[in-house]
């Protein structure tokens, strides 16, 4: 009876081994974007592309690299992260309206 | 569980930093408090860019700023983000050494950032004469990237003191949130310094 269990929580060890691989190999990826996302951001600053688009389309890279930053190295895509969220979209709502305050409706 | 229990590096369950009740609170009041600092740090993004115009003199973030310090900056704390992740990973799989070597590379990796940080606002006073009192704009950049180098320092002594405080403990229920709160931390700077590096920086460069 006993062996029984030791080998089921042994399988369940494994399993779970295994999804942190899992895991892993996704965060590796993500730092692999995140990597290259920075290294377009310079590119793009260092040599001169002179265009509207350019101020965008950087907090875009900005913006996707703290979305794998916040889901997957620090596992926000996870279960039981709902209040997570719900404190980080939060955060956000009032981020975005006090930038926006400060700097179109205050004058300084 | 029994008080035994929890302290028994033996007996850990799988994710030991939301095993116990401290632990899960600890997760969720903790989360709240990153949502509150999003805001803070919102409020000092909006005060530099709203300043960043009232400049005194030759020293303009175009003038001011070098690409190549910013970048190997950005390289080392990105770096230090996934090797924090690496501690974790083995924090998981009860690997209590090696959580402890990759926690201790997180550290050297923050401490060079915090140098070249130094450096750079040494090089600004000395160089330039821009300082805190220069302009309204040297008042908004040495806020809010001093306050994100504030909480760097803050990360690496957390870091260091929860090391060598459980250096002879091993990992045990006690401690694994601790752990992992810290790593939260450190990863929330890398995502601050992705904005400061985007927003002040890059975007001072294009003008």
């Amino acid at each position: 009876m006993t062996e029984r269990t030791e080998s089921t929580s042994r399988y369940k060890i494994d399993i779970r081994k295994k999804e942190y691989k899992e895991e892993m190999v996704h965060q590796v990826t993500s730092f692999t974007l995140m990597i290259l996302f920075t290294f377009i951001a310079f590119g793009m600053v260092v040599m001169e592309i002179s265009s509207y688009f350019v101020k965008p389309v950087l907090l875009l890279l900005a913006v996707i690299q703290v979305v794998f930053q916040l889901y997957y190295f620090m596992h926000m895509k996870n279960k039981g992260h709902a209040m997570p969220a719900m404190m980080m979209f939060g955060g956000i709502v009032i981020a975005i309206v006090t930038i926006l305050t400060f700097t179109s409706i205050i004058w300084w | 569980m029994s008080h035994e229990d929890v302290l028994n590096p033996n007996q850990l369950p799988h994710d030991p930093e939301k095993a116990t009740l401290e632990g899960k609170n600890k997760f969720i009041g903790f989360w709240m408090f990153l949502g509150g600092e999003t805001v803070l740090f919102a409020s000092l993004f909006g005060t530099y860019l709203a300043l960043v115009r009232s400049t005194s003199g030759e020293n303009t973030p175009e003038n001011l700023f070098g690409l190549e310090l910013v970048f190997i900056m950005t390289m080392l704390l990105l770096t230090s983000s996934l090797t924090s992740v690496y501690a974790m990973y083995h924090m998981k799989n009860h690997d209590f050494k090696k959580m402890q070597l990759w926690l201790g590379i997180t550290v050297l990796l923050g401490l060079g950032f915090l140098g070249c940080e130094i450096y750079e606002f040494y090089h600004y006073i000395h160089e330039y004469g821009f300082t805190f009192r220069s302009s309204a704009f040297g008042s908004a950049f040495y806020t809010l990237v001093g306050f994100h180098g504030g909480h760097v320092v803050f990360g690496l002594s957390w870091i260091v003191a929860l090391m060598i405080r459980n250096q002879k403990r091993g990992l045990n229920l006690y401690n694994a949130p601790k752990f992992y709160i810290a790593s939260l931390y450190w990863h929330f700077i890398d995502v601050v310094w992705v904005f400061i590096f985007t927003v002040v920086y890059l975007m001072g460069k294009v003008g």
